[in-house]
């Protein structure tokens, strides 16, 4: 195994801020103190790695995927599509990327959601993919609707899909959420508010893409996600074992 | 002016929020058969060699609420310090492992082998330790931190030589309890507020 150097440090200013007294629950679970600053170890910059004997044909197509093609799922058929680069621009290929939202009635399949909008029992909500040599992915789904949670007396989320991107490394690992370009309740909502610059939460809103809807068929979306890259070590010792 | 920079940034992280088990661990939130078994369901097969260990624990946030809704994944080498993908690695360690928070009780249970130490670059030797990350409802970005053992030697790794407050390490090792048992809690905020890590 050649040594691809430690990972570039966390830029933290581009993430969002760990309290933040308008998201109630960050409020008793940010740490007060400073994180430990080091810089990557072997444990960081090596990771799980996935094969396709993982997936299943129909694990990146929500509308299809909970009654295993008997029957489509209720609402706008949406194909969610993008690359996972890291910070060289470089694509990231062979990684597993995870999705799950809320049915397009903003209802979650969970047991503890007991939203008034129903199930649609044509509707699991999650789905996985890893991205090809190029660092593509791509699902078929349906638009999420907005829901309301508890924080404020009358907050609700946008339409929003989770996502869950391993890359190479432990140290790599990122969850965040997808946002739909045009939605007026990004402005409002808490959680996306906890990324305080407004340039950076843009990164997460993801533009209606024509160029690869299909006619009569389904509408999409472009996402782009940037992993943290690794420093060059070209006047470095290799590491040690490896 | 000066050149620009072909380099990018990374990806913001947003909160995995409330129903996070939906996407990474689909049974527990009651999504049976969409995938043939939760990813990460297991950190070793059986006859993976070493010393089978068994790590419980809560995370408690600052209030000492044990929460509920707490999704961790852990990341560790076999017991001879060999990460999954080295060469000579245990096959029998797949080395990644996912698990919740009990929506009863709060408390995780993690079942693997105890790791071996792990080289640094440019030389000396890093503690047997397991990495955790920790997302959960309220946490805005994922929040990594590492198991240590109690009867280990500890005293030359080189993160905990790195802690100020010395009371402060104690935070990242999981206390032996019995045979192969040991108890590692994680504290969000306040009091004993565990030590995560940014590396
Ligand atoms: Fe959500």
């Amino acid at each position: 195994m050649t040594d691809l150097g430690p990972l570039i440090p966390r830029n933290r200013a581009v993430h969002p801020v760990a309290y933040d007294v308008d998201y109630k629950t960050s409020v008793t679970r940010s740490p007060n103190l400073p994180l430990l600053s080091m810089e990557s170890t072997l444990t960081e910059e090596s990771g799980p790695r996935f094969g396709h004997g993982l997936l299943g044909p129909l694990d990146n197509n929500l509308i299809l995927n909970w009654t295993k093609g008997a029957a489509p799922a209720i609402g706008e058929r949406i194909l969610v599509h993008g690359r996972v680069l890291d910070e060289h621009a470089r694509p990231v290929p062979r990684t597993l990327v995870e999705v799950w939202q809320a049915n397009a009635g903003g209802r979650y399949r969970h047991v503890k959601d007991g939203y008034l909008a129903p199930l649609d029992p044509n509707f699991g909500g999650c789905g996985r993919t890893l991205t090809d040599e190029a660092g593509y992915f791509q699902f078929l789904t349906i638009r999420p609707g907005a829901y309301p949670w508890p924080n404020r007396a009358n907050d609700w989320r946008p339409m929003h899909i989770h996502f869950s991107v391993f890359g190479h490394s432990f140290g790599q690992r990122l969850i965040s959420q997808m946002y739909f370009e045009g939605d007026p309740l990004i402005e409002r909502c808490p959680i996306a508010a906890t990324i305080k610059a407004r340039s950076q939460l843009d990164r997460l809103v993801a533009p209606l893409d024509m160029t690869s809807a299909r006619p009569l068929d389904f509408l999409a979306y472009k996402f782009d996600i940037v992993l943290r890259g690794r420093r060059q070590t070209m006047f470095e010792n290799k590491l040690e074992g490896m | 002016m000066v050149q620009k920079l072909d380099t990018l940034t990374e990806t913001p992280s947003q909160t995995a929020g409330p129903y996070v088990h939906i996407g990474c661990i689909p049974t527990f939130a009651g999504l049976e058969g969409i995938y043939p078994e939760d990813l990460g369901k297991r950190a070793i097969d059986e006859g993976a060699q070493g010393e089978i260990v068994t790590i419980t624990g809560s995370v408690f946030d600052g209030t000492g609420w044990a929460l509920r809704d707490a999704m961790i994944e852990s990341w560790q080498p076999d017991a001879q310090g060999r990460f999954p993908g080295q060469e000579g690695a245990d096959p029998k360690v797949n080395g990644f492992a996912r698990f919740a928070a009990d929506g009863d009780s709060g408390e995780y249970t993690l079942r693997t082998v105890k790791p071996g130490a792990v080289p640094m670059r440019g030389g000396g030797w890093q503690a047997p330790h397991i990495s955790l990350w920790i997302t959960a409802r309220g946490i805005n970005i994922g929040l990594q931190t590492r198991i240590y053992f109690s009867d280990e030697d500890n005293s030359r790794d080189p993160l905990l030589l790195r802690i100020e407050q010395r009371h402060r390490v104690q935070t990242l090792i999981a206390q032996k309890t019995g045979d192969g048992l040991y108890r590692f809690d994680i504290r969000l905020q306040g009091e004993g507020e565990t030590v995560f890590l940014d590396l």
